[in-house]
């Protein structure tokens, strides 16, 4: 099965020269632009409709669905290219950023062109120095050859690609946050409604804001039709997608595999893929689509990568990010250490958010410190239900964006699986400090927990 | 130092002509003011203020946001380590103890000789290659303690300097839009629909009955 898969956006990966415009057009390049241009940008439509691809960002709602939110007769229309990868255990943008930039802009430029969009801008992640490099450098070249701007390849086609440099904000991934930061503000997410892109976005006009992974998916289904696209994978899932599997694997590695199909046992534990569980260890846990995923264990392993089924199972394929854990891990180090993340990154925008993870992360650590109280694992949940009540999957929010929720993800999974290690660490905790003869001062002990708290 | 040169005032107005409303240049100009100077000055932000239109307290308030500005002077070597989970289960905190030892300062501060300042970051997408760093946003994949030390040492030496910029000098190749083959920015009160997207112009049935002279007859 694997071998007969096409690599859709991998495929120029091998290269040394895959960044640049002469491999790109040596490979077909620019060939799905002249196509779209003598067609209809409707049809161009339509074909990715056909293809039902699922955005690769994180929330998996179909492009083409999006794309057709737009209100009629409402100009001018932005596109936003969302490239600020930075969930954690997420490493493909990157790549796709760095090796194929003209895959990239090509599918910018195919979906400017299906849906009107009258100015473009990629926005990518700051710290992505080398991807910064080799976009600019791209996108100079195909402004040359005639490709982007003014009457591109001499039609009345007419589009500006702008570079847009990022500035360390995961929450910038959000994209009302995106927006925000593009028009120059503080990354905060905007309330939904009134504020979805494609109806009120970038200066408040309809806004397409798509992932990178899945608008380099566009040039292929222009070039090979939609119908081909939808005919790999299966149930919503279609076509291919990339996955990162990282952790305690043998082989840690970023691959392209058939969507729908292919099984998280196979990408773990498959010899041409990561290869399984390093030597002497067995699987703990792993994180199936980025730190927001609430956590899946040896049970999970034969399910598809496919969207509608793991989202059954009580959690998401996200940002294809699968983080393997092996029996060697110390669920309430990791989990503390996921929930620190989203407690640094909250923006502070929604109290439930701001406050909670904060809370969440200074009792995780005063766990993890031995200081633990009995009442923690209660508080914890408390808290958590406080910012996602329920523990509903998909979760409720009492915020405007998902990143608290996505810190209850972690707690919610590890606290009913590893009970008894967040147990045991308070009352490891407890004892080492009974053994303190004669008991500290309570004031000294509250500073040493405020101290450790803030690092 | 801090106000943008000449050079950079020019640079920084091509980059305001690239967006329908200035304020969205304030980031990149943010990134122009870190490259100048190594980080960002306060006199730096109320240039901005001044050439995008806004307040200097609204220029703080943007740059005060995002972890990449440092509003004061950081190594000419800032050194990203990161300990988030796929790093951490391969030994991220190590390596960033490692750093600490090795350069005698904690995680968010700079050496005492200007060199290098180093920071517990989160997340750099480079989970496969764990534990894994970035010096000025270079990256360097599953790294070593002892790969850790011959970097500092090449980097102490200057061996590196082709390949890492000092701070603030993020990519070495910009956008350059020419004016002869932009499109141009779209302002968003624009109002008119893209000349492409107008329905396809059918040919004009010929007049069942004509009642005069055609305008357009030849």
């Amino acid at each position: 099965m694997a071998d007969q898969v096409p690599q859709i956006i991998t495929g120029r990966f091998g290269y040394e020269d895959s960044h640049t415009l002469a491999r790109y057009e040596a490979t077909g390049g620019y060939q799905a632009l002249r196509t779209a241009l003598a067609m209809r940008p409707e049809q161009v439509v339509e074909e990715v409709k056909t293809a039902s691809l699922l955005g690769r960002g994180g929330a998996g709602f179909p492009a083409g669905v999006k794309w057709g939110f737009c209100p009629q007769a409402v100009w001018p229309r932005y596109l936003v290219v969302n490239g600020d990868e930075s969930e954690p255990g997420t490493y493909k943008d990157r790549l796709l950023l760095e090796k194929d930039p003209h895959q990239l802009i090509e599918g910018v430029l195919l979906t400017s062109y299906a849906v009107g969009c009258g100015q473009a801008f990629l926005y990518v992640r700051g710290e992505m120095a080398l991807a910064q490099e080799r976009l600019a450098q791209a996108l100079n070249d195909a402004y040359a050859a005639g490709y982007i701007g003014r009457n591109i390849l001499g039609s009345d086609f007419s589009v500006d690609v702008v570079l847009h440099w990022g500035a360390g904000a995961y929450i910038v991934g959000e994209e009302t946050a995106l927006i925000e930061s593009l028009e120059g503000n503080r990354g905060m997410p905007r309330l939904k409604p009134p504020f979805f892109p494609a109806a009120k976005g970038l200066y408040l006009q309809p806004t397409i804001v798509n992932n990178v992974e899945t608008l380099s998916n566009i040039p292929w289904i222009v070039a090979n039709g939609g119908a081909a696209f939808a005919e790999l994978g299966a149930e919503a899932s279609r076509g291919t997608r990339m996955f990162a599997v990282s952790g305690h694997v043998r082989n840690p590695g970023v691959f392209e595999v058939e969507f729908g199909v292919t099984t998280f046992r196979d990408v773990i534990y498959g010899e041409q893929y990561a290869g399984g569980i390093r030597e002497g260890h067995t699987l703990k846990a792993f994180i199936p689509g980025g730190a927001s995923a609430p956590w899946f264990f040896d049970e999970h392993l034969d399910l598809p990568l496919e969207k509608g089924a793991v989202d059954r199972a009580g959690s998401m394929l996200g940002s294809g990010a699968i983080v393997v854990m092996d029996d060697s891990t110390d669920a309430v180090k990791a989990c503390h250490r996921v929930v620190r993340f989203f407690a640094r990154e909250s923006c502070g925008k929604c109290t439930p958010c701001r406050e909670g993870t904060t809370w969440l992360e200074k009792i995780l650590k005063r766990i993890l410190d031995g200081y633990g109280r009995p009442s923690d694992l209660a508080l914890l949940l408390d808290v958590a239900d406080n910012i996602s009540p329920g523990f509903a999957w998909p979760p409720k929010q009492t915020t405007i964006c998902p990143l608290g929720p996505s810190a209850v993800s972690p707690i919610m999974t590890a606290v009913e699986r590893f009970r008894v290690e967040f147990e045991d660490h308070i009352r490891r905790g407890m004892q080492a400090q009974a053994a303190q003869a004669p008991q500290q001062p309570v004031a000294v002990r509250s500073a040493e927990v405020r101290d450790a708290a803030h690092g | 130092m801090a106000r943008f040169t000449p050079d950079n005032v020019e640079l920084a107005l091509e980059i305001i002509d690239r967006y329908p409303v200035r304020k969205s240049a304030l980031i990149p100009l943010l990134h122009l003011a870190q490259e100048q100077d190594g980080y960002v000055a306060e006199d730096a932000m109320a240039h901005i203020a001044e050439l995008v239109g806004v307040t200097p307290a609204e220029v703080l308030g943007t740059a005060s946001f995002y972890e990449m500005f440092k509003l004061h002077p950081v190594g000419r070597y800032v050194i990203n380590i990161c300990t988030n989970i796929s790093c951490q289960l391969l030994g991220g905190e190590d390596l960033l103890h490692h750093a600490e030892q090795t350069l005698g300062v904690k995680a968010g501060s700079t050496t005492p000789d200007g060199l290098f300042t180093i920071e517990d970051v989160e997340c750099i997408a480079a989970c496969t290659e764990a534990p894994c760093l970035q010096v000025n946003y270079r990256y360097r994949h599953r790294i070593t303690a002892e790969e850790f030390d011959q970097l500092i040492e090449d980097l102490r030496a200057g061996r590196l300097t082709d390949e890492v910029p000092a701070h603030g000098v993020l990519a070495r190749v910009r956008q350059r839009l020419v004016p002869t083959s932009r499109a141009g920015a779209v302002a968003p009160d624009d109002g008119r629909e893209p000349v492409w997207m107008a329905p396809p112009t059918v040919p004009e049935p010929a007049p069942e009955a004509p009642s005069g002279p055609s305008a357009g007859s030849v």
